[in-house]
């Protein structure tokens, strides 16, 4: 007796618990295998890169804020360097330091809420992430100290930052410094080794480096996959040169890898703001700027190794007060495109489990 | 603490007298047998529905505690009355049918779940002389009984019209179909020790000992095939929220939602009741009468219950079948066989030093066939410049201000 069966294709989101946002996949399953994937995005669109044709430099910033709005902090950075190569301004050494620390306390926050979502994902049931929001509770409290905000923080300025540190911020930044790896041993301790955890994404969704490249893949995906390229380390912007620190790089490119790069990551950062700390040097906090740049005619790109990826800026100036074009890179689109390759021939369960480990976020990809 | 016993026996007096002034004729003598029968059944129905709002409380506060935050505690003292304006709530949502839904499958389907949850409760002993029937199949009765759930649970999913939920019962299909057969076997080991499947007969045995210090094996596959019927986690792959959004509930709303989620809680406090039965000496206990201790032990079972739902992530749904079959089954046939084997070697009474005995045999048996059969885990090293370093290189785009 031979059974007919048939695919069914199934609309997974816009409104889906672990879309992460209003992403929708157009899934065709056969039983509980996926065999063909369709990405559909554009829920989220705001038109960013219009709306920056009709602000100024400075508003921009705002703006960036709502790019990955779970790392605001790298989005103003990125920005704010492409806007200072563009006007030529060079920022004081200080500034450069207080952003480098903003920057990589964004990168633990921004994965703790990866790393959380994905063991969401996986079917803890908000455990661990409840206990990684804990910390990014603690971050957000700093970045509170500094300018205010817990989201948008729109704090870094063209040619600097827009206050200086606060007086009571470096005890609270030395006290969550030296805290901070014993959480982290405490997140390894619950998952490194989890049977459940391993047996779920080791050997899973392997993305070959050579596909990774290919795709343009960037962030602690195309490093999972074994391959050596940090902005910090290959472009080194603001003041990366001076500091210390390793690229976690993953052996195989499975969802473990993925899982694990994320965590060994927390740790450099830790040890990088611990650097940044020591160093820091007194001084002016933001460089003589006008408040109405003009720039001169001409284009610039600047990249940072945002949580994600690498986030790219690329500004075209006609010498108006606003961007004649605004193009970003947004690096969780970019991750996305591997998205079909990666979870055909895995179950509907692995599907969710691979889309938590490309780490998105419709914030970016939508712009 | 007898008086509770004694208010009973004093009620049924009191309506067998009221029933036989106003049915005279001896002949009556049924009315009066439906009337009490109706009596224990209200009592019976009710006490796991009163539980269960009790315990998803528990529940919530609990996962809280686990989640570090502070869960309900808002509505009423302690927020206790929590559940219950949840329940208003939800029994005051519009009761939608889908277009294109079996519409007299998917009315029914909350039933056919409810029903034998409720069904499990009339075995149960909570005391030396407190069941409704002492039946002689009791242990095996509960498990067909519960059985029949599958069903409702496979008419909701295709009722429902909606894929999602169609996925959730074909999963649970597999999955309860799957774990009845270590869960059974699992039994054995204590119906062989107790020489009865009468739950209050498997209870006496247990007066001296509590038969989870002779059967820990036993208990722990027990304890594994209970979660999967349950679809607790970590196999609760049926409603898998973050996968298939609701699974079978999906479409579900008003009543028949609550009727679904009061179904689950009542399976639970019944198979945590079963568990207390068959493995903790059920109501038997010191100075408290026997429907506390018994209330206790579901209460700690349950707990057990949260701990693990609240720590472990979800299985895949070829792995949960590979843990039944290939790990699940073997253990519990194994089980079995060595439990046969002491019963007839001490026909009379376990003797107590075979407890660490057997705690050693559960230990390594488990890990025995853990190394067989694979389903493990290695860690691994995410090395810093394990790879070659791709050699700096700056984009191929004008700079603006050079």
């Amino acid at each position: 007796m031979t059974l007919k069966t048939e695919e069914v294709m199934v609309n997974i989101g816009p409104q889906h618990p672990s879309t992460h946002g209003v992403f929708r996949m157009r899934v065709t399953f056969d039983g509980e295998v996926v065999t063909d994937l369709e990405p559909v995005f554009g829920y989220l669109h705001r038109g960013t890169e219009k709306l920056a044709e009709e602000r100024t430099y400075t508003q921009i910033i705002t703006l960036t804020d709502r790019l990955d709005y779970l790392a605001s902090m790298s989005n103003n950075l990125a920005y704010v360097l492409a806007a200072e190569k563009l006007a030529g301004i060079e920022p004081p050494e200080r500034a450069m330091y207080i952003r480098v620390i903003m920057a990589e306390l964004m990168r633990i926050a921004s994965h703790c809420m990866a790393l959380g979502f994905f063991i969401n994902d996986l079917g803890a049931l908000a455990t661990p992430l409840m206990y990684m929001f804990r910390e990014r509770e603690k971050i957000l409290d700093l970045f509170e100290m500094v300018c205010g905000a817990r989201i948008t923080y729109s704090y870094m300025r063209i040619g600097g930052v827009s206050g200086d540190l606060p007086p009571e911020f470096m005890p609270a930044l030395t006290k969550f410094i030296n805290e901070m790896p014993g959480y982290i041993d405490e997140y390894e301790a619950l998952l490194r080794e989890n049977e459940i955890i391993i047996s779920r994404t080791k050997d899973m969704a392997i993305l070959p480096p050579e596909t990774a490249i290919n795709a343009s893949v960037s962030g602690p995906m195309l490093r999972a996959s074994g391959v050596d390229w940090d902005l910090r380390k290959a472009d080194p912007y603001e003041v990366y040169d001076r500091f210390e620190f390793d690229v976690p790089v993953g052996p195989t490119g499975d969802t473990y890898d993925r899982f694990l790069v994320r965590l060994e990551e927390m740790r450099e950062s830790v040890r990088i703001v611990k650097q940044a700390m020591e160093q820091i040097p007194e001084g002016p906090f933001r460089a003589k700027a006008p408040a109405l740049i003009r720039p001169p005619k001409g284009e610039a790109y600047a990249h940072v190794e945002a949580p994600k990826g690498e986030l790219g800026f690329y500004l075209v100036s006609d010498g108006a007060i606003s961007p004649y074009r605004c193009k970003i890179r947004a690096p969780s689109f970019i991750n996305l495109t591997v998205l079909r390759e990666l979870s055909i021939g895995w179950k509907l369960a692995d599907l969710i489990v691979i889309l938590g480990s490309v780490d998105i976020n419709m914030g970016e990809v939508d712009r | 603490m007898d008086w509770f016993y004694e208010l009973w026996r004093e009620l049924g007096e009191v309506f067998r007298g009221w029933i036989e002034a106003i049915f005279p004729d001896s002949a009556e003598g049924w009315i009066t047998y439906l009337v009490l029968g109706f009596l224990s059944a209200f009592v019976l129905i009710n006490l796991p529905m009163v539980l269960v709002p009790l315990l998803i409380y528990v529940e919530r506060r609990l996962l809280g505690r686990f989640q570090n935050r502070v869960g309900p505690n808002r509505v009423g003292p302690f927020g206790i009355l929590q559940p219950i304006a949840d329940g208003i709530k939800i029994m005051t949502k519009e009761d939608i049918i889908p277009r294109g839904a079996d519409k007299l499958v998917f009315t029914l389907a909350p039933v056919a779940v409810m029903a034998p949850a409720l069904l499990m409760f009339t075995v149960i002993p909570f005391g030396n002389e407190t069941f409704l029937t002492n039946l002689n199949v009791g242990i095996l009765f509960i498990v067909a009984v519960t059985a029949v759930e599958t069903i409702g649970v496979f008419m909701a999913g295709w009722a429902s019209n909606n894929k999602y939920a169609l996925f959730g019962a074909m999963r649970a299909v597999a999955q309860l179909v799957s774990y009845e057969i270590p869960l059974v076997i699992s039994i054995m080991g204590v119906v062989l020790i107790a020489g009865s499947m009468v739950l209050n007969d498997i209870v006496a045995v247990q007066s001296s000992w509590p038969l989870i210090l002779f059967q820990p094996l036993g208990f722990l596959i027990f304890f594994a095939a209970v979660s999967a019927e349950l679809n607790r986690s970590p196999f609760d792959l049926t409603e898998a929220e973050s996968e298939i959004i609701a699974g079978i509930h999906t479409e579900y709303s008003g009543v028949k939602f609550v009727m679904f989620l009061t179904a689950e809680g009542i399976a639970l406090v019944g198979y945590s009741a079963v568990i207390a039965t068959l493995y903790l000496s059920g109501w038997e206990g010191p100075g408290l009468p026997g429907y506390l201790w018994l209330l206790v032990k579901i209460f700690f079972i349950f707990g057990i219950f949260v701990w693990t739902r609240a720590t472990l992530p979800r299985l895949r749904v070829d792995q949960v079948m590979t843990f039944a079959w290939k790990f699940l089954f073997p253990l519990s046939l194994l089980n079995a066989a060595i439990t046969a084997v002491q019963v007839v070697v001490w026909s009379d009474g376990l003797p107590p030093w075979l407890i660490p005995v057997n705690f050693a045999i559960a230990i390594g048996l488990i890990a025995g066939l853990h190394k067989f059969v694979g389903f493990q885990g290695e860690t691994r090293e995410v090395v810093p410049g394990g790879a070659e370093r791709l050699t700096a290189v700056s984009r191929p785009v004008a700079g603006g201000s050079e």
